[in-house]
């Protein structure tokens, strides 16, 4: 479903990802981690071409999104992506959240838009909401709208940018559980976290990044059992040991 | 001190039938009307030029910021004469537009370039992270500009247009400049003809005070009304 390859990228001079190959099968589930300033968010922003790439090539459901030629907002509507500050419309009611790209984009009808974010909402326990502001709910809330918003989407895939880590520690996991419920459906997923609680209980595969370069792909059990490398033992250590 | 007031010079006849109050009440009007069109075209072209700065493409930015650089570093009474005096002779169809016609357009692009600036400095101030998910749900730039970004920004930015939109008013004294018949003009005047200059400046900055400050009120009840629920109320001036 998501394909990188050979996946280079510099701001300026600094080079932030360095030769990275990854794939996302199709319901599949895959959990980015590294240090801070590996390149984690950064990789999955260049996904649905958010962030430019210089060398390489990504696909998505066997659309190059490098080419410049591909029509990339109909490509990103088909790929939903849920970001680390949630980027709610604040403007917009939370039922305008998730209709305003169903109307825009995807040409349906205000009842059909409606019909589809309440049943969304319903499903992330949010439907008493849905006349609410961004600003009136709290941070988990928002974060279980947004997930919302990208699936009235019907996305074929899922991006995660560290989606708990703004969120003060008593909310977490009912974002969690939203994406855990995901996964069990059978949801393509892409998720940077460093949630390993939730790596452990739906993720297929792992992928350990530093220093800009991918330093292990490994399935779960693998990862978690014995990891190869030195730096990704280390960073589990220092990550788990509380 | 032996200064009698004399408000009755109002109601002397200008030597043309109608009385000093008809005359000032009219250049009211004249100030009024220049103000809200220059306003206007202020608004819509302010608003254009400061979105264009913040676009991705550097040329179309590069073109916006010159629009800027060029009405806000002449002065203004010196871009009123430009128009009046230097540009129809430049372009001759230009010397059959009134005078009162060319101070809008002079005034609306001085004012413009300010709207601009303020306008991308709203647009600035959004965080990046609100056009990638506008892109990110499948919106085009322009799409996210328009649902997403614009509304925001053009909130954020109503109290420091609420300056410009009373400075406007301000600004349109100098229309006399190029004899539009406005408040400043009628002011002159009449202070020559009747020699009771302390009453006719005084009333026309009782009308000055009281445009500006009703603008003032109706941006306040505009900022309310479009107030976004959660978001926390704005600093009162």
């Amino acid at each position: 479903m998501i394909e990188i390859r050979n996946v280079s990228k510099w701001f300026g001079a600094f080079q932030v990802l360095k030769d990275c190959s990854a794939r996302v099968d199709k319901g599949e589930v895959v959990v980015v981690c590294g240090p801070s300033g590996s390149g984690k968010s950064t990789l999955i922003k260049c996904v649905n071409a958010l962030e430019p790439i210089q060398e390489g090539e990504i696909t998505v459901a066997g659309i190059p999104v490098t080419d410049p030629k591909t029509d990339l907002p109909k490509l990103r509507a088909k790929v939903g992506m849920v970001f680390q500050h949630f980027e709610l419309f604040p403007h917009l009611s939370i039922m305008q959240n998730l209709t305003l790209a169903q109307v825009r984009v995807l040409r349906r009808t205000r009842e059909e838009a409606n019909e589809k974010a309440l049943k969304l909402l319903d499903r992330v326990g949010l439907r008493d909401q849905a006349q609410k502001f961004p600003g009136q709910l709290s941070g988990g809330q928002q974060q279980r709208v947004a997930i919302a918003r990208a699936l009235a989407m019907d996305p074929l895939a899922m991006l995660f940018d560290e989606p708990t880590s703004a969120l003060d520690p008593e909310m977490i996991n009912e974002v969690l559980d939203v994406m855990v419920e995901l996964a069990h459906e059978g949801m393509t997923m892409m998720c940077v976290t460093h949630e390993m609680g939730f790596a452990r209980k739906v993720a297929h595969r792992v992928v350990f990044m530093d220093g800009g370069e991918i330093v292990e792909d490994a399935s779960k059990e693998d990862f978690f059992g014995k990891p190869r490398s030195e730096r990704a033992q280390l960073f589990l250590s220092k990550i788990l040991q509380h | 001190m032996n200064f009698r007031w004399e408000w009755e010079v109002f109601l002397r006849d200008t030597g043309g039938g109608e009385s000093y109050l008809d005359w000032m009440i009219s250049a009211w009007g004249w100030t009024l009307a220049v103000s809200a069109l220059a306003w206007l075209l202020a608004l819509v072209l302010g608003s254009a030029v400061g979105t264009l700065r913040t676009v991705p493409s550097a040329w179309v930015a590069r073109l916006a910021s010159a629009w800027v650089e060029l009405f806000r570093n002449i002065p203004l009474l010196v871009q009123i004469f430009l128009w009046y005096h230097v540009i129809p002779a430049l372009v001759p169809p230009l010397k059959e537009v009134p005078g009162f016609a060319l101070v809008v357009f002079a005034l609306g692009l001085f004012t413009s370039a300010r709207v601009a600036e303020q306008v991308r400095a709203g647009i600035q101030s959004l965080s990046r992270g609100q056009q990638a998910a506008g892109l990110a749900l499948g919106l085009s730039l322009p799409q996210a500009y328009r649902f997403v970004l614009l509304p925001m920004a053009l909130r954020i930015v109503i109290p420091p247009l609420t300056s410009e939109s009373m400075n406007i008013i301000k600004n349109s004294s100098v229309a006399f400049a190029v004899s539009v018949s406005e408040l400043t003009l009628f002011a002159l005047q009449a202070q020559e003809e009747t020699a009771r200059g302390i009453e006719v400046y005084l009333a026309v900055t009782g009308l000055y005070v009281a445009s500006a400050f009703t603008v003032n009120r109706a941006m306040t009840w505009i900022e309310a009304r479009v107030r976004v629920p959660g978001q926390a109320a704005p600093e009162r001036r």
